[in-house]
């Protein structure tokens, strides 16, 4: 049985999406880091789109629309305004090890799929992989959050890791209910902001961005 | 009529022997002559490639003292794999007598073959250079080699041949269907493709910069129709590279074997695919600029990560 | 009518959290803040007595389900935030009196500590599974701004901590609830019906177990994030140290049980779909982990806040772990416990906290003779210390004595290592807060008197229910356990 294009097309997003999140992984440039973020989140909206032309599902051209909005546009300006506010727009990590990472990374791709295999094989519905692609990019996206050691890289992969949910919801699932995906975005946006707040008192309190500074609290 | 197929497969492999040996100079001189354009510069030319030929084929061979049996006999050595390699593969028709031996895997143990002697030759004389250059090369290609091993494997994976022509008969003949892994084997394989043939980020062609030359290092002691035997070697390597490149992932216009019809179509074809091909290396060594040597294995880590990626993917999505 | 009072119930803190976001840096809006709390605990008592009444129900065309089981929660949750907005008042009045905290400061606690108490309770009654989510995310994020309330650089570092790691976790817990949908659309279709809790249980048996069981890990994994499972626990210490006393009570008190009834419902439909005690084993072997884990840190603390939230992880586990073996006698005992952890440990929160602004620090080696600074302080926490660990005749002791007698009866190999836990934390916590109490001071009175009325008032509770436990209660407890199976 040929494979629908759409299908194809969103394999291939899906694809698309998982190469984004080695490539955040890797990159070591804030403002690139967000650049990349921006193209991640519209890889998600045109699959999102091309999900909701295929299933004929009304619903799911609004979710494209707000993750346009909100992962594309608002975001992506709020981060860049952020690191210009900040001062850290050129910064650079020099810490990640990135072939020690990037083999890390296929380890984690690679148990992603295993512990995804037997769902897709159940499922008949045209997009039986995506489910592992997801969770590769999520865990892609956790795994740049415990490399990184500058705040704000680190909340690029706690976003990343949101889209890579939202792919899950919307490309393998079809969509979740409206009413959830508005809350999940809605709950984004206020943490973006809440960062936000955050960066500016942590700048005040520890003169740098730099979460290094916050390894006190422990238990001896 | 199996004699009449026989004879016509012979007469198509010879013919596509004949034509990659003498098109592989033209399409180095192409990519020198798109690389001018794009710098705004004239360019030397379509032919230079044949010019040099012809001036270092006249010229009197020097050798060191100490040049053993093996220094001299690696230009053939090496002319013959690479011209090998550019014949069997599928470039203008699918079942050449040769194509049972294009089989990628072998392909690219020809590949090493020549890599092998190459660098010995390097060594040969005991030139600080050569050895460098030797040193390098190996590094260079212990890294292009499992990714581009990736790569086959990802495009057997979905046709279930390592067989090159079975391979490209696969992607040839079926309708059309997005292949995201291939979309990064394919993106895997400009990277091996850009460092296996020396060119720009990984080492600069047509340079003789002693800190950062990798190939040419390795040529330093070679005069005259060594040279030239060495130069038209590599241009063959370059060819039978893209002509891998077309044959997985743009198979599309290639002739059966007998089909004499189709066969201009075919040639044209490829001839045009050459051209994009060369015209876009151009582009990329416009582009991108030399990268110090000891960012080469992320460069190619890189390859090997898309090259996995793709497998992976396929295995996922079936696709 | 239903409708109406879960509207009130979910209406008094949203209206507390808009009035103190307008007028929260008014002199009145510490009282304002216990008077919506207290409205709140009103309609929650108003909900409870009609669900005990006529059993469960669904309202707001089944967007919310209430039952024994979560409106036993919802009571719960509703008193403790009543009780701690009664105890922040003067507490924060003295905080803004060292300096610690400035008006603005106090004007943001006012009007996240009614968004916290909503978000709870949303969590608490959504039948969605979805919305579960989105309102434990948001329990987060009302909070994380007060963990770091007081601005110092440990403060901010649990806050991040806290933000970072529980996001993380919940993420986790999205991905899981996203499978669970995945499942439940091949049952009951696309669209509103497949997360709704109501509708997922009648059809659980048909859920494809594979996706069930891989949902039910990221959940527990995501949720158990929030209930400060180990090996997921880091942030929890941190956050309770550093934040308000206050808001170390609340995120103790409730928000871990919140997260753990988000964890129980998940679990009641794995268990139901796969057939097997698969959910329940992964809730013992966590909660077990926790309980000896936390056990053995008890003894290294040094900070008597972060002493007591190693506790509180202890008693999560306690508490995960009795809900994992499953039945009726087990659960009655989780949600026995459940109740008797958030009174008490709550009120030691309170007295610790007055004990801490006393001696002006958190650790323990300088708080001494509570006894001879402030004999009712000295009292409570002395009082809320035993009866945390379980002496009789606290309710504690009723509610463990169950669970360990009921683990002794199913799976006898763990009540050694809960008894041995349970003893190595009486030692650590019995051994630091009795020089606390009874040791010798240098410290002068203090000038303004504590407010101690909900320390005792949750100790006399825990004292009664350890003694008595009225027949009404004792009924409600059976009828929600019977729920959970």
């Amino acid at each position: 049985m040929p494979i629908p294009f759409t299908t194809q097309i969103i394999n291939l997003l899906a694809s698309v999406l998982l190469l984004i999140a080695f490539a955040m992984l890797s990159q070591r440039r804030i403002l690139s880091l967000i650049n990349l973020f921006a193209w991640q989140g519209l890889v998600l909206a045109v699959s999102t789109f091309v999900v909701a032309y295929s299933t004929a599902q009304h619903h799911l051209y609004y979710s494209a629309a707000l993750t346009l909005l909100l992962k594309v546009l608002i975001l992506p300006w709020l981060l860049h305004r952020l690191i210009r506010k900040l001062n850290v727009k050129w910064d650079v990590e020099t810490l990640i090890n990135i072939p020690a990472t990037m083999l890390v990374g296929i380890a984690l791709v690679i148990f992603a799929f295993n512990l995804a295999a037997p769902i897709s094989q159940l499922s008949e519905s045209i997009t039986r992989g995506l489910i592992g692609i997801a969770l590769a990019s999520v865990l892609l996206s956790l795994l740049m959050m415990l490399t990184r050691r500058k705040a704000v890289p680190q909340v690029v992969g706690f976003l990343a890791m949101e889209n890579g949910l939202f792919f899950a919801a919307t490309s393998a699932t079809h969509g979740m209910p409206l009413v959830v995906e508005l809350g999940i975005a809605l709950d984004v946006l206020v943490g973006t902001f809440i960062f936000g707040i955050f960066f500016f008192q942590l700048r005040e309190t520890f003169d740098s961005l730099d979460i290094t500074h916050m390894e006190k609290l422990r238990d001896d | 009529m199996m004699a009449m197929d026989q004879t016509l497969g012979i007469l198509f492999q010879l013919c596509q022997s004949l034509l990659v040996v003498m098109l592989a100079p033209l399409l180095m001189g192409w990519v020198g002559q798109c690389r001018a354009w794009l710098q705004n510069r004239s360019g030397p030319g379509l032919l230079q490639p044949y010019r040099s030929l012809r001036k270092l084929f006249h010229k009197d061979a020097v050798l060191a003292h100490n040049a053993s049996p093996l220094f001299r006999a690696t230009p053939y050595i090496l002319f013959g794999c690479m011209w090998l390699a550019a014949a069997i593969i599928p470039i203008i028709a699918v079942d050449l007598p040769f194509s049972p031996a294009a089989d990628v895997i072998a392909l690219v143990g020809v590949f090493a073959l020549a890599r092998v002697f190459i660098s010995l030759a390097a060594m040969d004389i005991g030139t600080a250079f050569g050895s460098l250059g030797a040193r390098r090369e190996m590094l260079v290609s212990f890294l292009a080699e499992p990714a581009l091993l990736m790569v086959f494997f990802t495009s057997s994976l979905i046709s279930h041949s390592t067989q090159l022509p079975h391979i490209v008969d696969t992607f040839a003949h079926h309708e059309f269907v997005l292949y995201p892994s291939l979309a990064f084997a394919g993106l895997a394989f400009v990277i091996v493709l850009l460092a296996e043939n020396a060119r720009i980020p990984v080492d600069n062609p047509s340079t003789h910069l002693e800190l950062t030359m990798v190939h040419e290092a390795m040529i330093l002691e070679y005069s005259a129709r060594h040279l030239a035997l060495v130069e038209w070697a590599s241009s063959l390597k370059l060819l039978a590279y893209i002509s891998i490149g077309i044959a997985l992932f743009l198979p599309h216009g290639i002739a059966e074997v007998g089909n004499w019809g189709a066969l201009p179509l075919a040639i044209a074809a490829l001839l045009t695919k050459l051209a994009l091909a060369g015209a876009g290396l151009a582009l990329l060594e416009t582009f991108l600029a030399k990268m110090r040597i000891f960012r080469v294995p992320e460069f190619l880590g890189t390859a090997f990560l898309l090259a996995v990626l793709g497998l992976l993917i396929h295995f996922l999505l079936g696709a | 009518m239903i409708d109406m009072q879960l509207m009130a119930l979910l209406l008094t803190p949203l209206l507390g959290g808009l009035l103190l976001a307008l007028f929260g840096s008014r002199k009145w809006a510490a009282e304002l803040n216990s008077l919506m709390s207290g409205g709140t605990f009103v309609a929650s008592v108003a909900l409870t007595v009609r669900v005990v009444e006529s059993g469960p129900q669904v309202a707001f065309n089944e967007q919310f389900f209430i039952d024994q089981f979560n409106v036993f929660l919802v009571a719960l949750t509703a008193f403790v935030a009543f009780t701690t907005s009664l105890f922040s008042r003067p507490y924060m009045r003295v905080e803004q009196d060292h300096g610690k905290l400035s008006t603005p400061r106090l004007h943001l606690y006012y009007s996240m500590y009614q968004m916290f108490t909503l978000s709870m309770l949303v969590a608490l009654t959504t039948n969605n599974m979805g919305i579960i989510w989105v309102a434990m995310e948001a329990a987060t994020l009302t909070t994380v701004l007060l963990v770091s309330l007081y601005r110092t650089p440990a403060s901010l570092e649990a806050a991040w901590k806290y933000f970072i790691l529980c996001g993380v976790g919940i993420a986790l817990a999205l991905f899981g609830t996203i499978l669970l949908y995945f499942a439940a659309e091949r049952v009951l279709g696309q669209g509103g019906t497949a997360l709704l809790w109501t509708h997922l249980n009648q059809v659980k048996v048909d859920l494809e177990p594979t996706v069930l069981k891989l949902a039910f890990v990221f959940l527990l994994v995501g949720y158990g994030t929030k209930i400060g499972l180990v090996p997921l626990h880091s942030w929890l210490p941190d956050a309770h140290a550093e934040g308000p006393t206050p808001v170390s009570a609340v995120l103790s008190g409730l928000l871990l049980n919140v997260a753990l009834c988000a964890v129980m419902r998940s679990k009641v439909l794995v268990d139901g779909s796969l057939g097997t005690h698969f959910a329940g084993n992964l809730m013992m072997g966590f909660g077990l982990l926790s309980v000896v884990v936390a056990a053995l840190f008890l003894s290294r603390q040094k900070d008597i806040k972060r002493m007591f939230a190693y506790s509180s992880i202890e008693h999560m586990g306690l508490i995960t772990f009795a809900f994992g073996m499953g039945g009726p006698v087990a659960t009655f005992a989780g949600m026995l416990h459940m109740t008797m952890h958030s009174l008490t440990k709550s009120a030691i929160f309170f007295a610790v906290g007055h004990a801490a602004q006393k001696a002006g620090t958190q650790q323990m080696e300088d708080i001494r003779g509570m006894l001879q600074i402030s004999p009712t302080v000295g009292w409570g926490l002395m009082l809320g210390t035993l009866a945390i660990l379980g002496i009789p005749p606290f309710g504690v002791f009723a509610s463990e004595f169950l669970l360990i007698t009921t683990a002794m009866h199913d799976y006898p190999w763990t009540t050694p290592i809960l008894l041995m836990a349970l003893g190595i934390a009486f030692a650590a916590i019995f051994g630091k807060v009795q020089p606390i109490v009874f040791g010798e001071t240098t410290a002068s009175r203090l000038p303004h008197p504590p407010a101690l009325i909900p320390v005792f008032t949750h100790l006399l509770l825990v004292l009664i229910l350890g003694l008595y436990m009225p027949p009404y209660l004792a009924n409600w407890y059976r009828q929600a356990a019977a729920l959970l199976g």
